[in-house]
């Protein structure tokens, strides 16, 4: 069972700002996932390869030329700055995150 | 009281690749000057959908790191996802090596001693933030992210503030002569985080050594700052060490380059929070398959080699250490012939002309350059040649210009300083009354009506001899 103080710390770590009520309702949720995960301890993986590949390539690596990838990638800056909520002509605006000293 | 105590330092230090394009992606990895947000694509602006793709150059420049670092490059190297929010880094994620870099190990010698280093790393720079005062939003630049990035970090092995300035400066020489960064740290291209903690000597507490909780100082962008800031640091732990908790802690701090001190700042994340793992999107590598051993043969010398040539070839350690900064001049000095690479050393350094001149052309001039050449002679040589194009030996032809053996230099200090005893009665009659400063101004009268073609040292000697015989 997961404590309250981890699902805390999560939330921390995604800067998501929960209210105790979301705590009390997300832990038991949280750690009902853990739960059927924790199943996998149960098995004998010894012998097994972990799988963080399943393209089987290797040593993929392009020249180093400037130019867009493909065609998909060459994109103006007003397409890429399109869906920016907040912007002011090309630079991003968001929410300050640091405090002013 | 520092007697008491020992500094254990340890430095992490970044480098941007001075690659043409970024690390994943083929935007301009040069945004000197450009707008916000006009360097970018959706690669590295962390568009879902999106493929990195690695650089191969990158990759090299990497390796030949860890060559020159005496690292050893392993046969598989991977990159991992490093986790961490933050609004300069667009997918969430930094692709990053975790658990297997392109270079592991290494060491770089200082005349202070030997730093092991634990590993190079390959990653990419994430975006930049300012913060203006007074407004309500931060401004996010994505320009620099995807830059490629290593990172250099050492083992705490550095035992002084001082120490680590010549660790990085060292380490600076090293980027520069391999050419895989420019390495401006105004620029930000090279920029350090320490760790530094103060241990009690010999004491152990509960079998542990006494030790401070570890400070790890933030962005020091300067080899000035990284030497103040930690030992600001250092005077600070030693003095409050009775203070800390024994139980070993680490603390962030910023520093305030005007005032010269240290601040806490947010607390940062540990290793297990960034949730690393392997980067499904590039595939791993296999490094036998690049061509490792032709680049351990393209390898330049490093600063260590020239200095330790130069200083060989009489130079002093200054003049060495000047030189093996020096690109241009490093060239030349592996080049030259090796008799003559003490005195164009010397001549490169003190001649700023001299350096645009060609390898056969400074040669000949030191060829030519006989015991007790006057500095003039080499200097007017030099500059005819450098306005002419001509070579210094053509040059001596034409004018029959060679320059003068020491006997006729000697014959000819003689002669004018007989001379110069004959126009100044008035300062002989001082100097021979014993009135002090008489002969320093016979000897600048002298330098001056030569315009400098006599060796000052020598007039002084032909002076004092000349006036001796006088009194006689």
């Amino acid at each position: 069972m997961l404590k309250k103080e981890d699902v805390e710390h999560v939330a921390k770590l995604s800067r998501l700002e929960l209210s105790d009520a979301e705590i009390e309702k997300f832990t038991p949720q949280l750690s009902s996932v853990f739960e059927m995960f924790e199943k996998l301890d149960a098995e004998d993986l010894k012998n097994v390869e972990e799988t963080s590949q399943v393209t089987g390539l290797e040593n993929v690596t392009r020249e180093d030329e400037i130019k867009c990838l493909d065609d998909l990638t060459c994109c103006t800056t007003e397409e890429l700055l399109k869906n920016i909520p907040i912007k002011e002509s090309s630079s991003i605006l968001v929410p300050k995150v640091i405090e002013d000293k | 009281m520092t007697e008491e105590f020992r500094t254990v330092i340890g430095l992490e230090i970044h480098v941007q690749l001075n690659t043409r394009a970024k690390m994943f992606c083929g935007c301009d990895n040069n945004a000197e000057g450009k707008e916000p947000n006009t360097v970018v694509c959706p690669v590295c602006m962390g568009m879902p959908g999106t493929l990195p793709v690695a650089s191969r150059e990158a990759i090299e420049k990497t390796i030949k790191l860890g060559l020159a670092l005496g690292c050893e490059i392993p046969k598989i190297s991977k990159f991992d996802r490093k986790h961490y929010f933050y609004p300069d880094l667009p997918k969430g994620y930094q692709i990053s090596q975790y658990d297997q870099p392109f270079c592991k190990g290494g060491q770089i010698e200082l005349e202070s001693g030997t730093v092991k280093l634990n590993r190079v790393h390959l990653e990419e720079d994430a975006g930049k933030l300012v913060h203006p005062k007074g407004s309500k939003y931060s401004i996010v630049d994505l320009n620099r992210a995807g830059t490629p990035l290593l990172e250099i970090v050492s083992e705490p092995d550095i035992t002084s503030p001082a120490m680590a300035k010549d660790y990085m400066k060292e380490l600076h020489l090293i980027l520069r002569n391999l050419r895989i960064s420019d390495a401006d740290m105004e620029k930000g291209q090279m920029r350090c985080d320490a760790n530094i903690s103060v241990q009690l000597k010999g004491e152990r507490r509960k079998g542990k050594v006494a030790s401070s909780p570890i400070v790890e100082i933030k962005n020091l962008n300067s080899f000035r700052f990284v030497e103040k800031a930690l030992a600001h640091e250092e005077k600070k732990l030693q003095e409050e060490f009775e203070k800390w908790p024994e139980k070993k802690t680490k603390l962030t701090h910023g520093f305030d380059s005007n005032r010269g001190t240290t601040y806490p700042m947010r607390e940062k994340e540990e290793a297990k929070d960034y949730r690393y793992f392997p980067e499904p999107d590039v595939p791993p590598f296999d490094l036998t398959r690049f061509p490792i051993e032709k680049w351990k043969k393209e390898l330049p010398k490093l600063p260590s080699h020239h200095r330790a040539r130069l200083s060989e070839l009489g130079l002093t350690k200054e003049e060495a250490n000047i030189i093996a900064k020096d690109d241009t001049i490093k060239d030349v000095i592996e080049n030259v012939a090796e008799k003559n690479k003490a005195i164009i050393g010397k001549l490169l350094i003190n001649n700023v002309e001299a350096r645009k001149l060609s390898i056969e052309a400074l040669n000949q001039i030191a060829d030519t350059i006989r015991d007790g050449s006057p500095s003039n002679w080499v200097r007017d040589m030099i500059r005819r040649s450098v306005k002419s194009g001509k070579l210094p030996l053509e040059i001596v032809k034409e004018t029959k210009g060679l320059a003068p053996s020491s006997e006729e230099i000697s014959e000819k200090t003689k002669e004018f300083t007989k001379f110069l005893i004959s126009e100044n009665p008035d300062v002989v009659q001082k100097h021979k009354a014993g009135k002090a400063g008489a002969l320093e101004f016979l000897i600048g009268q002298g330098m001056k009506m030569t315009k400098g073609t006599v060796n000052p040292k020598e007039l002084r000697e032909e002076l004092v001899k000349q006036l001796e015989e006088e009194k006689r």
